[in-house]
């Protein structure tokens, strides 16, 4: 595998496992410890609640898919840790955008809270962290390739 | 209805003799080149004893008044336990260890019409998650409640369906004309959706009707139902994974003639 592979491969790993990642927090603090988001709100169209069904099996395959391509490369000492720690936080912060953008506001699945007089701010909240999170990843993913690119030409380890 | 105390009696023989039989091939396997892996019976003993976790008087009399019970009971018979059957890997341990006669039948019977039209992702997808659809949207369900044959009718059709639905995605035993695994992923990946939105669909509209089970009742089985399909489908992508990835790595020291093999064996990643 020549350097330029390893550093996407190493990319995309940790993409798809900060999506997963990120998804799994959500559920566990907001779902479940919190209690602020609903398993179904009676707002949610029909529509919605099967491509919810799509959504969620897509995060779980994800995160698997995530985990083998990771380990995989660990394994074989490929990994690029500088473009892994980017994409992880590109995940985290693609995911949780997404779910403020398509799985609050456009699906309607639920809401971030219930019961408080405007869910304005904390939409605003929610997707700024989202995007905090995404910038820190581009951050990182331009220092990995300028990281790249000045130093010695990458070899085994 | 009140459920008769000796209804357990039968299958739990049933399975209890599945289970001696399985271990009498394993053991017969031993001093032979290649033994019976211990591994594998470790599953097949742990499919069983789910199997007889679900079917003892206390689980089954909570399943019986309690739909919560029944989801508990849905998803130890009909998904966990065949992922314990399934990956025992029951089919290749019976050609082992009868004789060729035997197991010539054996052969003849999974290349039987039927059963290649039976393990293919896609009918065992319909069959498993159909039924699900099947028994809770619709007057089936109530119906079970006061029918004992309809009863014990839907429980067998949830395990051999479990069954199939397993073997066909990532089973061990070699499947006739089984499609490639980018293929049973995508089947897998609807499976996954079709389970998810059926939990939020009975807990919006409260499926199954027609029964004494309260809303509440109501909601937390199918809450149950969406986190417990969860687990046992989690554990269903990582075996599908685990095969792609042994797949690959064999298919590194492949020649030329595998490299058609090789399309129908890799992931799009």
């Amino acid at each position: 595998m020549d350097s330029k592979l390893a550093q996407k491969r190493s990319l995309w790993s940790t993409f798809l496992l900060g999506i997963g990642f990120m998804a799994a927090v959500d559920e566990i603090i907001f779902h479940q410890i919190l209690a602020w988001h609903h398993f179904y709100d009676r707002s949610t169209p029909l529509v919605a609640l099967m491509s919810d069904g799509f959504l969620h099996a897509g995060e779980l395959i994800i995160f698997v898919a995530g985990f083998f391509l990771f380990f995989d490369l660990r394994k074989r000492g490929f990994l690029a840790s500088r473009f892994a720690w980017a994409g992880f936080f590109l995940g985290l912060g693609v995911f949780q955008v997404f779910d403020g953008i398509v799985d609050h506001k456009v699906l309607r699945l639920h809401q971030i809270r219930y019961g408080v007089d405007s869910i304005l701010p904390y939409d605003i909240a929610w997707n700024i962290f989202g995007v905090f999170l995404m910038a820190i990843g581009a951050v990182l993913y331009s220092r990995a390739r300028h990281n790249s690119t000045a130093a010695k030409p990458w070899h085994n380890r | 209805m009140s459920y008769q105390h000796t209804d357990w009696l039968l299958p739990f023989i049933l399975v209890i003799a599945m289970l001696a039989a399985y271990l009498v091939a394993a053991y017969r396997q031993r001093g032979k080149t290649r033994s019976w892996s211990d591994r594998r019976t470790a599953c097949f003993a742990l499919g069983i004893a789910v199997l007889v976790i679900a079917i003892i008087p206390p689980v089954a009399d909570f399943a019986h008044h309690d739909l919560r019970g029944h989801m508990i009971q849905h998803l130890l018979i009909g998904m966990l336990a065949p992922l314990g059957l399934v990956f025992a890997a029951p089919v290749t341990l019976a050609l082992k260890a009868l004789p060729a006669a035997a197991g010539r039948y054996v052969v003849v019977f999974l290349h039987a019409p039927l059963i290649g039209y039976l393990s293919q992702p896609l009918t065992a997808l319909l069959l498993n998650v159909g039924g699900m659809y099947l028994l809770y949207l619709t007057p089936l369900y109530a119906a079970s409640l006061t029918s004992p044959a309809l009863h014990t009718l839907v429980h067998i059709h949830f395990v051999i369906a479990g069954c199939l639905f397993t073997w066909a995605i990532a089973g061990p035993d070699p499947g006739p004309r089984r499609p490639g695994l980018r293929f049973r992923l995508w089947v897998l990946f609807v499976s996954m959706a079709m389970h998810a939105t059926l939990a939020k669909l009975m807990y919006a509209y409260r499926w199954p009707r027609g029964t004494h089970h309260t809303p509440e009742e109501i909601q937390s089985a199918a809450q149950l139902m969406y986190y417990g399909g969860d687990l046992t489908e989690l554990v269903l992508v990582i075996m599908l994974f685990r095969l792609w990835y042994r797949n690959q790595k064999t298919l590194k020291t492949a020649g030329p003639l595998q490299r058609k093999e090789r399309l129908k064996t890799t992931l799009p990643i």
